[in-house]
């Protein structure tokens, strides 16, 4: 065995590798994304945006980052402190550690070792990253009680019933992956519960359908979204309104309630929340991409070995970029909706919408296992 | 289906000509009325034209404009009418440039040039006084910022459009005639052209 092969084989340390790794791309994804999004967003409103920091102001963020961790951190005077220092680092813990479980490229052997391109493989992944976009909730909740003020008190309120709503939808928009997943791998009885994404990832590793145009042989390939569309868009959706974004910033409406949960944040703590959403959005898209559309998986056109080991980490951020373009243009798109039509869309559309999609799919399912229904094992 | 035809509105919009200028890097041609900073004008002769009448100051919305008459020294006269603005402050921090100053001066003392980069560090600064309206005998106006690329100090020796468009009176029957007293390094400024549809102003008048 070699050293490297050694010190991955060291659970600890690879560990501590892939957290390292995991920090650092996310943060550099961060200060992409925010680039990103103001250039796209000027774009679609005619507009220049950022041009003056780097080359064509792609160091924009690091300059405002740099600016908020200078600046002063005013702590009002009516703030619950204890809860107020908190919620900030309730809000990025979480969506640091969703990505964690997210695998961002095909696993490779140093030796005999297999170093998978993710930090932990749960077998509970998708509970995993529920839960934790759960307690995302408490630091917007948090923020917006320990403020003490009005505003942020609106915003944390809105932040409850927003999404919690939504995180139902989400939730039973992910209940057809496990189970589609299950007959995938198991046969006769159903299978198991899948939930380790790195198997959801290999399950896609199929074809979905093949044509013949002329002498092209084209195959589509078999990803989740091909089977599961309705998931994949119920998810989506419901995955806009936990990042807090357009048109579901309700939570920090400017226009209303001024910043809403973070209006009384400043300096460091503010960029703190700023970060977060922005590594959310990057979380929903990757997760996406992930469970709907094949992950890393993609055709490396026979490229040498030398080479073809990017192709898989090319595959996932390429696709991971065209869901984070959809987060923008839909941003630069639609107007806020209004609290109750937020309401109304959530629990009388998209909760009925993703039952019945989840009903139907499951009667398919069950009907492709047991037949007519008078075989079913009742 | 209406939300979708917006998304298509937003992605074709990506490709079509940036309506904004990246401002230092690349300055925009001005209109011709542009309303920049303030100068006080003299006589080729070197008077001041300002009569201290407070005129400008009565009519600024924004109440921004202080002016103090004196009576003009015996012998060595200031300006050509009974007194002169010996104190002629501008507060460009309250300045809503709209120009109702130059509008109201009956001698076209005050007048708007196209400069407007006149950012300053201190409130105070911001106070134009009669040392920094004023031009000199030659018709050159002293301007707080040194010349660089920002600050083209061209600029300040372009007239507002209003009082060359109209006569001075406002009426359309005077349209396109010169109507402008001579302006020391300046001369007499030409009419605008073109003021309501026709060339008014191309035949020198």
């Amino acid at each position: 065995m070699s050293f490297l092969e050694d010190l991955f084989a060291n659970v600890l340390f690879s560990g501590l590798i892939k957290v390292v790794v995991a920090f650092a791309l996310l943060l550099v994804a961060c200060i992409l994304l925010v680039w990103i999004e103001r250039k796209i967003v000027a774009d679609m409103q005619n507009r220049v945006g950022p041009y003056r920091a780097g080359p064509w102001g792609i160091l924009q963020t690091l300059a405002d980052g740099l600016k908020l961790l200078f600046k002063e951190q005013v702590t009002p005077r009516k703030v619950e402190l204890g809860a107020y220092l908190l919620a900030p680092v309730l809000a990025m813990v979480p969506a640091f550690l969703i990505f964690l479980v997210v695998p961002i490229g095909a696993p490779f052997h140093i030796g005999e070792t297999e170093v998978t391109l993710q930090a932990m493989d749960l077998n509970v992944a998708l509970l995993f990253i529920l839960a934790f976009s759960s307690i995302a909730v408490y630091a917007v909740v948090l923020a917006g009680w320990a403020s003490g003020s009005k505003y942020p008190l609106l915003g944390g309120v809105r932040a409850t019933a927003q999404m919690i709503s939504y995180e139902a939808a989400m939730g039973l928009a992910l209940v057809p992956v496990v189970v589609f997943a299950s007959t995938q791998i198991g046969d006769g009885d159903g299978g198991l519960g899948v939930m380790s994404i790195s198997k959801l990832v290999e399950l896609q590793d199929q074809t979905f359908a093949e044509f013949q145009i002329g002498s092209w042989q084209l195959g589509v390939p078999g990803w989740f979204v091909f089977w599961l569309a309705p998931s994949f868009i119920i998810f989506f959706i419901a995955g806009i309104a936990e990042t807090n974004r357009a048109p579901f910033d309700l939570v920090e409406a400017e226009s209303e309630i001024v910043g809403g949960y973070h209006t009384e944040y400043s300096g460091f703590r503010f960029a703190l929340f700023f970060l977060a959403e922005y590594i959310n959005m990057f979380n929903i898209s990757a997760i996406a991409v992930t469970l709907f559309l094949g992950g890393w998986l993609g055709p490396d056109f026979g490229l040498p070995p030398q080479v073809a080991w990017v192709m898989p980490l090319f595959w996932f951020f390429l696709k991971t970029f065209v869901l984070v373009f959809v987060f923008i243009w839909i941003r630069g798109t639609l107007p806020r909706m209004r609290y109750d039509q937020l309401m109304t869309f959530g629990w009388k559309r998209l909760i009925p919408w993703s039952l019945v999609w989840l009903g139907l799919f499951s009667f398919v399912i069950a009907w492709r296992h047991f037949g007519a229904l008078w075989n079913w094992p009742w | 289906m209406a939300a979708f035809t917006g998304f298509w509105v937003t992605f074709k919009q990506m490709f079509r000509r940036r309506v904004t200028t990246p401002y230092p890097k690349r300055m925009r041609q001005k209109p011709q009325r542009f309303h920049g900073r303030h100068v006080l004008n003299r006589y080729p002769d070197g008077l001041e034209k300002c009569i201290g009448c407070e005129l400008c100051a009565g009519v600024c919305p924004a109440r921004c404009i202080y002016v103090r008459g004196k009576e003009n020294p015996r012998g060595e006269p200031v300006s050509p009418g009974e007194r002169y603005g010996f104190v002629y402050e501008i507060n460009m921090l309250r300045c809503i440039f709209c120009g109702l100053c130059v509008e109201a001066c009956p001698t076209e003392a005050i007048t708007m040039s196209q400069l407007f980069e006149m950012s300053v560090d201190n409130r105070k600064d911001a106070i134009y006084t009669r040392g920094e309206l004023l031009m000199d005998a030659d018709g050159n106006v002293p301007h707080a910022q040194p010349a660089s690329e920002l600050n083209d100090l061209e600029e300040l020796y372009e007239a507002d459009g209003w009082m060359r468009a109209t006569a001075s009176a406002g009426r359309a029957a005077y349209e396109g005639v010169t109507a402008w007293t001579p302006t020391a390094g300046a001369g007499l400024r030409p009419a605008e052209r073109g003021q309501s549809g026709g060339a008014a102003g191309e035949e020198e008048v």
